[in-house]
């Protein structure tokens, strides 16, 4: 596919999901654009680490829930802005970042041993912040203080009690606007040097070691550009819940779904977290309606279905809907040129 | 002693060994849990994410022996053991080998899917209640002075010694033994001398199942049921897993032991709620400074 | 230019190499042989710093870079291409090549346009937007070749990048090895393909179970009754010499 039709395709995009809201006024529908690109995000973080760089890691909530957790804290144990707390939020994430990654790489653990001592790491500090009560709140969680006045609404970050416009689109334009940035820097990394580095590292680091490449510095480099992206998920997250505990920062279902929609969307592209994002999103909504119809509501039919989609693409589509929409183009264009 | 909410107690010898003892009985049910996924790891050489499940699985499989059939726990092992090791080596066969065809790195992703799976079809089933067993001996116990173990924990300590053996007279002495440690060993060379490498894959497979199997019918008298009861588990037996070294029963037992004891005394020391990071600070430990483990590499 | 001098190193008790020396003349191709198993490759491991020598040490125009790490020794100018190829198989070629290419090269068109440049140089100019899965043997060895070229060496070591190709594909990447030397590129070579050995070389080392017995001009070498009795065992050079005499009676 030639950049220009790339770029034909991203813009129009864009265009569409800036335009969102003058055509559809359903809350659902914008909640749902929200959550999906909330996910999308998450994804694409776990992607530059995972898909681009070949390591997987099962403990991204790690990353989540730190940012999450500064970002609380200093509201409301220290009452700063939180325009001045995210910055501390995405340095305190990407310091733990370059610990955990320091202490993997430096000892060369790869493959699964990676994704358990992600996975030990993310567990740790979900014991911590379950333990240390006086900063964290422990199992109570941290509650931000609800502003209501309108006016405050942007220095407090919080549009639930904004006006008409930003009640409604204040957080849907805030994701929005970091997906757009997040997707930007991964196009750009994915056509720089670093970007070319990783790759070469992910595919066979002892060539890339051969071809003069640091794949050290350049892993480092992969966990903490993902940190950093993730952490923006967390800001995001407790402003617009205002409230965080351990399970919901540190607990396994965030680290998981950090790697569901680069996997299921393609890794290692810029739209795969995205169109996994949409596809995972999409197939809950219909399940819930549709099985929601026969047995109520129980808890776990989407996550099963969510599981055996994961199978089937691991199984069928090792390079996820980009791979396959990629395919399908193929056909569609040679078939035009014979 | 205070400090950032952590509280450090000390303690009297007798209550630190007691709670060491009580480590061990602790231990012992960490064992059980480990002995299959260490056979997995050591053959299949994979992190099986689903072991939890299977686990959780099984113990509502005892429950609904018990709950439905009056059927003791313990005597629940003639059923669900056997069950354990068909379902392994189904879910194996069909499931897990077949989308992996060998690729290594998508393994561990092929498990946690296949975990996510049986949770949630237990959740949405089940949903979320605890389910108790009560059976008329699980408080009763022997009073060793510094600790009270009650006979659920002695049978399970009892258990994982006799299972640990039983998984090594098992792969010592008879052929498919032998195949298991052929093709843990050399996978490529087994296959060349004729052993069904997928066979003997699935066999493994079924075995951990029905390992884990008989834990969840030791463990159901002490503990209750529930979806998330396999999460809970799962990454303490990677750790003892880890830490025994991969393929090694004995090195499982003892792993179990050594974690339930840290953790034991962790609990004692940094507190109910923190004590139970020594685990992940020993897997980071393990992981990071002797992945192999304390007996690790050999399948014995 | 390289100098190796009484490198060894050992696994376990197991003497890999021995107190081994070469030295490469800038310019020069330099070829070093011996049977299977003795020691070569493990050689090539130590001087590129993928192995740290027990003792012994390697000087790079006159620095020492012993025991450096691959990507350090690789910017250096010494680029090693590997015995089993180790192509990048998710990329295409042209990605390949560049993953060389930004060695020195930091924007992202200017790798891309020297890896086409590259390519031509190897003649896989047709080649370049193939995935490198599709690869045969012998264009994946010309990938490996053509990847390391990209890296702008110095000095190059070959690892059997003729190793399984006909006589026409030998043909073939000699003329690419002497264009490259004639750029002004040193090469260090491992080959078991005599052929090559002979109309390339300008000097040859033999290593014989992690020792070097015999250096200096190839044909002369390949005389050496040491070296014969490496290949072709105890007594054969013995063996050849009655063999010699007796046809020449």
């Amino acid at each position: 596919m030639s950049t220009r039709s790339l770029f034909i395709i991203w813009g129009l995009l864009l265009l569409s999901f800036i335009l969102m809201p003058l055509f559809i006024t359903s809350n659902r529908w914008i909640g749902f654009l929200e959550m999906t690109f909330f996910v999308a995000v998450m994804g694409q973080s776990w992607n530059i680490l995972g898909g681009y760089g070949g390591q997987y890691s099962f403990g991204h909530a790690l990353f989540f829930g730190t940012a999450a957790y500064i970002q609380a804290i200093m509201q409301q144990k220290f009452g700063w802005s939180p325009w001045i707390a995210m910055w501390f939020a995405v340095a305190g994430t990407v310091l733990v970042a370059s610990f955990v990654g320091y202490l993997s790489f430096r000892y060369g653990l790869k493959g699964s041993y990676f994704a358990l001592i992600t996975l030990a790491f993310a567990e740790a500090f979900h014991v911590l912040a379950r333990s240390l009560d006086s900063i964290t709140e422990g199992g109570r969680g941290i509650q931000l203080l609800l502003n209501q006045d309108p006016d405050k609404a942007i220095s407090a970050f919080q549009f639930n009690f904004a006006g008409p416009f930003l009640s409604s689109y204040g957080f849907y334009y805030t994701i929005l606007i970091a997906m757009v940035l997040v997707f930007a820097v991964t196009w750009l990394v994915e056509h720089s040097r670093f970007g070319a580095q990783l790759v070469a590292v992910r595919e066979n680091e002892e060539a890339a070691e051969a071809l003069g490449i640091n794949t050290f510095r350049t892993k480092m480099g992969a966990i903490l550009l993902s940190a950093a992206i993730t952490s923006f998920a967390g800001i995001y997250y407790v402003q617009k819940y205002l409230f965080v505990e351990p399970g919901i920062a540190y607990g396994l279902s965030k680290s998981v779904e950090a790697l569901f929609a680069p996997i299921i969307g393609g890794l290692g592209t810029v739209i795969g977290p995205l169109l996994g994002s949409f596809f995972i999103h999409g197939v809950g909504e219909i399940t819930k309606d549709f099985i929601g119809h026969y047995v109520g509501d129980r808890p776990g039919v989407d996550l099963i279905l969510f599981g055996v989609i994961l199978l089937l693409v691991l199984a069928h589509m090792p390079r996820g809907l980009a791979g396959l929409l990629s395919d399908v183009w193929k056909r569609v264009a040679g078939g035009r040129n014979a | 002693m205070e400090f950032l909410g952590i509280t450090l107690n000390f303690y009297s010898w007798q209550t630190i060994f007691g709670s060491a003892i009580s480590g061990v009985f602790l231990g012992s049910i960490y064992a059980l849990v480990a002995l299959g996924l260490t056979l997995i790891y050591g053959v299949l050489h994979i992190i099986n994410f689903a072991h939890g499940a299977l686990l959780m699985l099984s113990m509502y499989a005892v429950f609904f022996l018990w709950h439905i059939f009056g059927i003791d726990p313990y005597v629940a092992l003639l059923i669900v053991v056997p069950g354990g090791y068909i379902f392994g080596y189904g879910l194996q066969r069909s499931i897990i080998g077949k989308i992996s065809h060998g690729r290594d790195e998508i393994v561990l992703l092929v498990t946690l899917g296949v975990s996510i799976v049986i949770e949630n079809v237990s959740l949405f089933s089940f949903s979320a209640t605890e389910r108790s067993v009560r059976v008329p001996y699980d408080l009763d116990g022997i009073d060793l002075g510094v600790t009270y173990v009650v006979y659920p924990e002695l049978a399970a300590l009892g258990a994982s010694l006799l299972i640990t053996l039983l998984l090594w007279l098992f792969i010592d002495k008879t052929d498919t033994g032998k195949a298991i440690r052929a093709v843990a060993k050399e996978r490529q060379g087994a296959q060349l001398m004729g052993i069904n490498v997928e066979h003997i894959f699935a066999v493994s497979f079924g075995i951990g199942t029905a390992c884990v199997a008989a834990a969840a019918c030791l463990l159901v008298p002490t503990y209750p049921v529930h979806p998330q009861i396999g999460y809970l588990f799962v990454l303490i037996a990677f750790t003892v897993v880890v830490l025994g070294g991969m393929g090694s029963f004995i090195g499982a037992l003892v792993g179990g032991f050594l974690i339930g004891i840290t953790e034991q005394l962790g609990r004692l020391f940094l507190g109910e709620s923190l004590g139970v990071i020594t685990i992940s600070v020993i897997f980071i430990l393990v992981l990071l400074f002797r992945p192999t483990g304390l007996f690790g590499q050999r399948l014995s | 230019m390289l100098s190796a001098s009484l490198i060894s190193k050992s696994f376990g008790g197991l003497a890999a190499v021995s107190d081994a020396s070469l030295d490469v003349p800038e310019g020069k191709i330099v070829s070093l042989v011996g049977p299977n198993g003795a020691g070569k490759t493990t050689l090539f491991a130590l001087i590129s710093g993928f192995l740290k020598p027990d003792t012994g040490s390697v000087t790079f125009n006159n620095e020492d870079i012993t025991g450096q790490r691959p990507f350090m020794i690789c910017r250096q100018g010494i680029v090693r291409t590997f015995q089993v190829v180790q192509p990048f198989t998710g990329l295409s070629v042209r990605e390949n090549i560049a993953v060389g290419s930004h060695t020195r090269i930091a924007k992202r068109s200017e790798a891309l346009l020297k890896a086409e440049e590259v390519a031509a140089l190897v003649g896989m100019e047709d080649l370049l937007d193939r995935p490198a899965s599709d690869l045969t043997i012998a264009g994946r060895k010309r990938l490996e070749l053509a990847r390391a070229l990209a890296t702008g060496p110095t000095l190059m070591l070959l690892d059997e990048v003729m190793a399984g190709l006909n006589a026409t594909e030998v043909h073939e990447i000699v003329d690419v090895v002497l264009k490259i030397r004639d750029s002004g590129i040193t090469i260090l070579l491992i080959e078991h393909v005599m052929q090559a050995v002979m109309s390339l070389s300008d000097h040859t080392y033999v290593l014989n179970e992690g020792k070097m017995i015999a250096g200096g001009k190839p044909k002369e070498v390949m005389r050496d009754p040491k070296v014969v009795e490496a290949y072709l065992g105890h007594g054969a050079a013995e063996r050849m010499a009655a063999l010699e005499k007796k046809t020449n009676a």
